[in-house]
């Protein structure tokens, strides 16, 4: 966003109205969540009355307030946050708010933009002041230094306060639907972007780094305790569950294209060769394959198939590089899913039933705890996609496991040499093909038992899953939320998952919007929405006050960790 | 701080043969760029090699690397011929910079030397999940042996920064720190001064010497004369892909060929040019 911005001279002269611009800007935001909104009442869950704000109406109050602290802050600015960069992001949050809301929400929802009340017109004027006041701010250089010294305890109450919020905000949006969600993820990126992007977040990430093993085990505690917040609906664990495969999956390919950078446009071949081996070997009267081990047998064995798929397409694909790789990948992806459509009795052997696919797959049962039913624990009903769901969280923490003890490592320090230079990392004795296939092998085990468990929890599989459209998918979680990251693969399955679930209204639009946000991405923040330091400065090499900053961050964490 | 020539002076060259290229041929379709050089370099002795721009320097580097098959001819390190694959000359124990830095730019310096040790040692997938003690031992001893290189380079203190946010001069010597971490008995450089500054030369300089005197060979490709000179036991000066002549940096510098190479008849014979 730095073209977006003013001369030095302008905000030189004018820096000083900066303050006083956010808190009118912040009050007149605050203000338009008590006007009424819309003349017509049903949208947005009744919009319409004055001084009873619900809703979308309440984030925006969050919002005015957000804009009202930093000004505050603003004229006691502590030297390590640049409450300026927080307004700008808040400000354009703001306008998109209230355009989005207007134009589509309300006029198109309602017919006409013709019902459009006082309250979002106010709310835009607020924006574009508090926008104003983030843009004749001085640029200020952060002092990193300067953090503020936490006792080691109180650093991982910042950790607990920070995963409950998370907790809270995941099991709000859920509950929400259609506009009101959109409008509390539009809150939810505005406050959260504004307040991390003061310097906030490169201290929150430095507090993480210090207490690895609290953060970890918060974020599985967090991810443990949904389920009981569903009140044993299975609506919203349904679309988790679907969450954590993708995720699984993404993660897989993170370690392909994340680290060893190589491009792979027909991953989705891996999650579908795990899907059929669990679908063949279950209990299902269609199941083609006799032979029927217990479940854990039958996870291996699709990550091992995963596996072997991986090297029998790497080992000839994996000569070629750059976007010849991405077009004979895209190609194998592909040729599984017509493989699969054919191998029906009548072109091949009698696999996997063609287009039928495999259907009526049995729930799994483990020692007699059957995945099919409700169980009551401690008074808290969890049902059918609840118990899956608690079994991909074990499987998406063996994936972390995997993915971030391999990039911690000779080998992901290989894959990471071979990104950056292929022929400086051979000449310095990383052996380039094997890792390569390591790679693919690797992500394709992790895709393969993803598959396994996605057969069951989707009681059938069929090639019409494993379409192209999926793998790009895929790549675009990974892209989206962070190459090379976990957290950031976790936000962007997430989001990718999320969105189309709750936007019902819109889903012929659904690629379309998915196509503009990609866009949009990648002019504002090519690196992802949670990046890793390295790619942040891969995209803004010329931003000096960047790469000083995250170089005296990382010498910070460099020795917090050698401690 | 003593002047360069006096470091040289006194200096005994071992007698153990450590690279024996013998009759190396290069060819590219109708062009030969590399025709019949042979070159012998003894453990603890810095060999220069010379030439005008497309002489055939780094082609010939390429053949000694893996990186090319030569056409004819063969290329011994300790007696053993070398494979040609760079992955495997590297274990065999030749280790090389690059003319333009290629290091990982977006790896801490640390990190770039690390993945220097990556053929010397051996945890897999299993074991880098595991974390059993073995890989432990393996990865402390990587990250020791790393930090030592660095402080021998004299970079002991930007072990955390970025490569690519490292200056020009430590950047090259990085690149020779990565090199040393593959446990190499003979170092190639290429270039290793372009771009350098007078003083950062001088430390590059010392550097060199301190290689070698820790019983490396070293082979040197370089423009800058009075650096070659000065660094070298023997030089060899290519033109036009063949060996002018080989001798003492002494005889080299006063043999009037070598002048007439350089100044002289110069002509455009740029196949080096394919090679970078």
């Amino acid at each position: 966003m730095s073209k977006l911005t003013l001369s030095d001279d302008v905000r030189a002269t004018h820096g000083s109205k900066a303050p006083m611009l956010a808190m009118v800007g912040g009050a007149l935001v605050l203000l338009s969540g008590l006007l009424s909104w819309s003349a017509d009442s049903t949208v947005l869950d009744d919009v319409s009355v004055r001084f009873y704000p619900i809703g979308a109406q309440i984030y925006i109050m969050v919002m005015g307030v957000t804009a009202i602290v930093l000004g505050v802050l603003l004229r006691k600015r502590p030297a390590w946050m640049s409450p300026g960069r927080g307004l700008r992001i808040l400000g354009w949050a703001t306008i998109a708010f209230v355009l989005l809301l207007a134009l589509f929400a309300i006029g198109y929802e309602t017919g006409a933009l013709a019902n459009l009340n006082e309250g979002l017109p106010v709310a835009l004027v607020g924006g574009v002041l508090v926008l104003l006041a983030g843009m004749v701010t001085p640029e200020v250089t952060l002092d990193v230094r300067r953090w503020p010294k936490l006792s080691s305890s109180l650093e991982i109450v910042v950790i607990v306060v920070m995963m409950a919020f998370l907790l809270f905000a995941v099991a709000h949006a859920l509950s929400l639907e259609s506009w009101t969600f959109i409008a509390f993820l539009l809150m939810l990126v505005g406050v959260a972007g504004a307040v991390l992007g003061t310097g906030i977040g490169g201290y929150l990430g430095f507090v993480g780094a210090n207490n690895r093993r609290p953060l970890l085990l918060a974020a599985f505690l967090v991810a443990f305790l949904f389920p009981f917040t569903q009140d044993g609906s299975d609506a919203n664990m349904s679309i988790a569950t679907q969450i954590i495969i993708f995720a699984a999956t993404a993660l897989g390919l993170n370690i392909v294209v994340g680290l060893a950078g190589l491009l792979d446009l027909g991953y989705i071949a891996f999650l579908g060769t795990g899907a059929y081996v669990g679908a063949m070997m279950s209990q299902s009267a269609f199941a083609t394959i006799g032979w029927k081990p217990p479940f854990l047998v039958v996870m291996l064995i699709g990550s091992l198939v995963a596996a072997t798929f991986g090297l029998i397409i790497g080992s000839p694909t994996l000569r070629v590089s750059g976007d010849y790789l991405a077009i004979v990948t895209l190609g194998f992806g592909e040729i599984f899913r017509l493989a699969m459509f054919n191998l029906d009795g009548n072109n091949g052997p009698k696999l996997t039933n063609g287009p039928n696919g495999i259907p009526g797959i049995p729930d799994l049962n483990f020692f007699g705890f059957d995945f099919g039913e409700s169980h009551s624990i401690a008074g808290f009903e969890l049902g059918r996609f609840a118990n899956y769901y608690l079994l991909l969280l074990l499987l998406i923490a063996f994936v972390i496991l995997v993915f971030s003890r391999l990039n911690d490592s000779r080998l992901g320090r290989g894959w990471v040499a071979i990104r950056e230079d292929e022929r400086a990392a051979e000449a310095m004795g990383v052996n380039v093909f094997g890792l390569k296939l390591l790679a693919f092998a690797v992500g394709a085990a992790l895709a393969g038992i993803a598959g396994t468990i996605k057969a069951h929890v989707d009681t059938s599989v069929s090639p019409d899953q494993y379409i192209f459209l999926e793998s790009a998918f895929l790549l675009a979680a990974v892209v989206l939320g962070g190459m090379g990251t976990v957290v950031g693969v976790l936000v962007g399955a997430s989001i990718l998952k999320l969105l189309p679930e709750k936007l019902r209204e819109v889903n012929d639009y659904r690629l379309l919007a998915f196509g503009l946000l990609l866009v949009i991405m990648m002019r504002f923040r090519p690196e992802g929405l949670v990046a890793s330091k390295r790619r942040q400065l891969e995209f803004h090499e010329d931003d000096e006050e960047l790469v000083a900053l995250t170089q005296q961050e990382h010498l910070l964490e460099a020795q917090a960790e050698a401690k | 701080m003593s002047t360069l020539e006096a470091t040289n002076v006194g200096h005994q060259v071992g007698h153990k043969v450590v690279l024996e290229a013998s009759n190396v041929t290069m060819r590219f379709g109708g062009l030969t760029a590399v025709n019949d050089v042979s070159m012998q370099v003894h453990d603890g002795e810095i060999v220069g090699l010379i030439g005008p721009n497309g002489a055939g320097k780094t082609t010939f580097f390429n053949c000694l690397t893996g990186m090319y098959i030569p056409t004819e001819g063969t290329v011994k390190l300790s007696g053993e011929v070398l494979p040609p694959k760079p992955l495997k000359v590297v274990r065999a124990g030749m280790a090389r910079t690059f003319q333009n830095i290629r290091l990982f730019g977006n790896m801490t310096a640390l990190e770039n030397v690390m993945v220097g040790r990556y053929c010397r040692t051996s945890s897999m997938a299993l074991t880098s999940v595991l974390r059993g003690p073995k890989f432990k031992r393996e990865e402390a001893a990587t990250r020791e042996r790393a930090q030592e290189l660095l402080d021998y380079v004299g970079l002991g203190k930007s072990a955390e920064l970025l490569a690519r946010n490292m200056p020009y001069g430590d950047q090259r010597r990085l690149e020779i720190a990565r090199a040393l971490a593959t446990d190499p008995q003979l170092l190639l450089l290429d270039e290793p001064t372009a771009g350098m500054n007078p003083k950062e030369t001088e430390e590059c300089m010392h550097l060199i010497f301190k290689i070698r005197d820790s019983g490396l060979a070293v082979v040197v490709i370089e423009h800058d004369m009075r650096f070659i000179f000065q660094l070298c036991d023997r030089v060899l000066c290519l033109v036009r892909g063949a060996l002018l002549i080989e001798g003492t940096p002494g005889e080299v510098q006063s043999d009037p060929r070598v002048i007439e190479a350089y100044i002289g008849g110069s002509d455009d014979d740029d196949d080096e040019e394919g090679t970078k």
